[in-house]
């Protein structure tokens, strides 16, 4: 599929007009009774997580969605442990700094590759994409042994060197870049800017929704990272939220209403960008995964 | 003169160009294309972590090839991917055709469909895991034995384990995969539609000749995507059995976890180090069979 294809096939997506004036054609009536259904049913877990997250324990396996006597007190408890808002703090700085890296030299990349004609140019764009054959279960463990030899377990640097760069982002941006027409660089040369220049102030802003696109992506997918994190700390300190929750949930066993808060605290954040971001995340979703 | 000054031109693009790539090629070399390596070497040797490398030759592959736990957990991760890929995409693609062809409140309820794929996997696990507790805990039991049904033991059977995890991972990638399947649906040109209506063509028949034809980039993406994901589950897995990793008698245990467990319970890194070759195998395999399949096709 082409560029200008996959955008408008992300757009026209965002363009199916909603309406609010219920159907009355009877196959579209029951077509859209059995999507609600199905779409009550897909936030079902997510709305008895929030639900038993404000519920007491007696109340806590009664199959009320509202809670008869609604309360704070499991967040008050579980954010006085005073570990989640570390753990909070480390994911929200780790997928920061990751994903500001990896869209940055993603594109600085990806911009290369397709502006740039110099020899070599072909055989580093298939070394970067072969590694997107390669597991990253396989590299944990050189990781885990460079990690050890550096001394960066339980360091930020240790959580996040792996994902600095993405070969999926410079696959993706090399092809947006494809749509800045050359004439515009060669305009900006002509203007004495540098490449550098060039690249940051004139292709870059022609391709931010690539960049959003990408940017949501690396950013979601160092968020909900589990299985480095959890290789590379052993210090509760510097765990992330996914493998913070995973210990406070086995250290609290049987106490499901603090597990199902502990469990709400790392979904509320992502609820709160989405319902602001809405539009702009499935868009973005939509171009990065036709490009894939 | 003119030559010259375009020759210069070219060439301080290109010290431009090495300028640009020198940090990337530095980083794919140490922390992407060593480490490849360094795993693929290891798995010709023995080591502990703590004292030196020593030589193993063929004995990790061999261990592997004779370790029953090795083709228990080879037969669920291929299980995970076998009931993963086809109920997921099944799923997906029925609430993308229909969810297409719906309007009223459509971005409400394409906002409800695509939630679940923001979520963390460690916290869906959780939330699962209490879901399937037994009454009077578990949500799932706590409705069945509400209706009158007797109780489906499900993370402590060892025929129902695989199937319950797997159900949150199929559950959390739906979002991604209706959004995907509905941005292929619009890329098809309304006017194939507009002259197949014109002719008289029935609704299967459009879906069978039109649309699913037209939708094949998308079905690929998705069933080698999809896939990869399913062999590579870990974290519902490791957090809905964390009493009894992989269990009830290794019955849910996929290659991940075994790999995790050899490397970073057992301490056996050159054994561990087999097993990420055999699963890098394993999913060059299944994602060329699969692109060879349905490319053809």
């Amino acid at each position: 599929m082409s560029d200008t294809q996959i955008r408008a096939s992300a757009d026209a997506l965002m363009r199916q007009s909603t309406t609010y004036k219920p159907p009355r054609d009877p196959v579209q009536i029951i077509r859209w009774t059995l999507l609600f259904m199905g779409a009550v049913v897909m936030v079902m877990p997510i709305v008895y997580m929030l639900s038993a997250s404000m519920k007491y324990p007696h109340e806590m396996f009664d199959l009320n969605i509202i809670p008869r006597e609604p309360t704070f007190e499991n967040y008050i408890y579980v954010l006085a442990d005073g570990r989640f808002i570390k753990w909070f703090v480390n994911s929200l700085v780790i997928a920061i700094i990751t994903t500001i890296s990896a869209v940055f030299f993603d594109a600085l990349v990806g911009y290369t590759l397709c502006k740039f004609r110099f020899r070599g140019r072909y055989l580093i764009f298939i070394a970067i994409l072969s590694t997107l054959m390669i597991p990253t279960e396989m590299l944990i463990l050189p990781w885990y042994m460079m990690s050890l030899h550096f001394g960066w377990l339980d360091t930020y640097w240790g959580i996040m060197f792996p994902g600095l760069m993405t070969a999926f982002g410079t696959f993706l941006m090399k092809q947006f870049f494809e749509t800045v027409p050359d004439d515009f660089l060669e305009a900006a040369r002509i203007d004495g800017l540098n490449e550098f220049q060039i690249w940051w102030s004139v292709a870059m802003p022609l391709v931010t929704p690539a960049l959003s696109a990408l940017a949501i992506f690396i950013f979601l997918g160092n968020w909900t990272a589990f299985i480095w994190p959890l290789i590379v700390t052993t210090d509760q300190a510097l765990y992330t939220l996914p493998v913070g929750l995973t210990t406070f949930s086995v250290e609290q066993s049987v106490q499901w209403e603090l597990i199902m808060t502990g469990a709400a605290l790392a979904t509320i954040p992502t609820l709160i960008v989405f319902l602001v971001f809405q539009r702009y995340i499935i868009r973005g979703v939509a171009m990065a995964g036709l490009k894939g | 003169m003119n030559l010259y000054s375009r020759l210069s031109i070219e060439r301080k693009r290109t010290v431009w160009a090495w300028a640009f790539l020198s940090v990337p090629i530095f980083f794919y070399v140490v922390i992407r294309f060593y480490p490849t390596a360094d795993a693929m070497v290891l798995s010709f040797q023995n080591w502990n972590l703590l004292g030196a490398r020593s030589w193993a030759g063929l004995d990790n592959y061999v261990r592997l090839w004779g370790d029953p736990v090795f083709w228990k957990v080879f037969r669920n991760t291929f299980m995970y991917l076998i009931l993963g890929t086809p109920i997921s995409l099944v799923i997906s693609f029925v609430i993308a055709y229909n969810l297409d062809k719906t309007r009223f409140l459509h971005g409400t309820l394409r906002a409800l469909y695509f939630l679940p794929f923001l979520t963390t996997a460690v916290a869906m696990a959780w939330v699962w895991r209490w879901f399937y507790q037994p009454v009077p805990i578990g949500l799932f039991n706590n409705i069945l034995s509400s209706v009158g049904i007797g109780q489906v033991r499900f993370l402590n059977s060892t025929s129902n384990a695989l199937p319950s995890v797997l159900a949150p991972a199929i559950w959390a990638g739906l979002g991604f995969q209706i959004i995907i399947f509905m941005a292929g649906l619009r890329a098809i040109p309304v006017s194939y539609y507009e002259a197949a209506r014109i002719d008289g063509v029935s609704n299967w028949t459009i879906l069978r000749e039109i649309t699913l034809p037209l939708l094949k980039p998308t079905i690929v993406f998705l069933v080698v995507f999809s896939s990869i994901g399913f062999l590579r589950i870990f974290d519902q897995v490791f957090n809905m059995t964390t009493n009894d990793p992989g269990g009830p008698l290794n019955s849910t245990m996929p290659l991940v976890m075994m790999i995790y467990q050899t490397a970073f319970s057992s301490y056996s890194m050159g054994y561990a180090a087999a097993q990420t070759v055999v699963l890098f195998t394993v999913l060059l395999v299944v994602s060329l069979v699969q692109l060879r399949i349905l490319r053809d096709r």
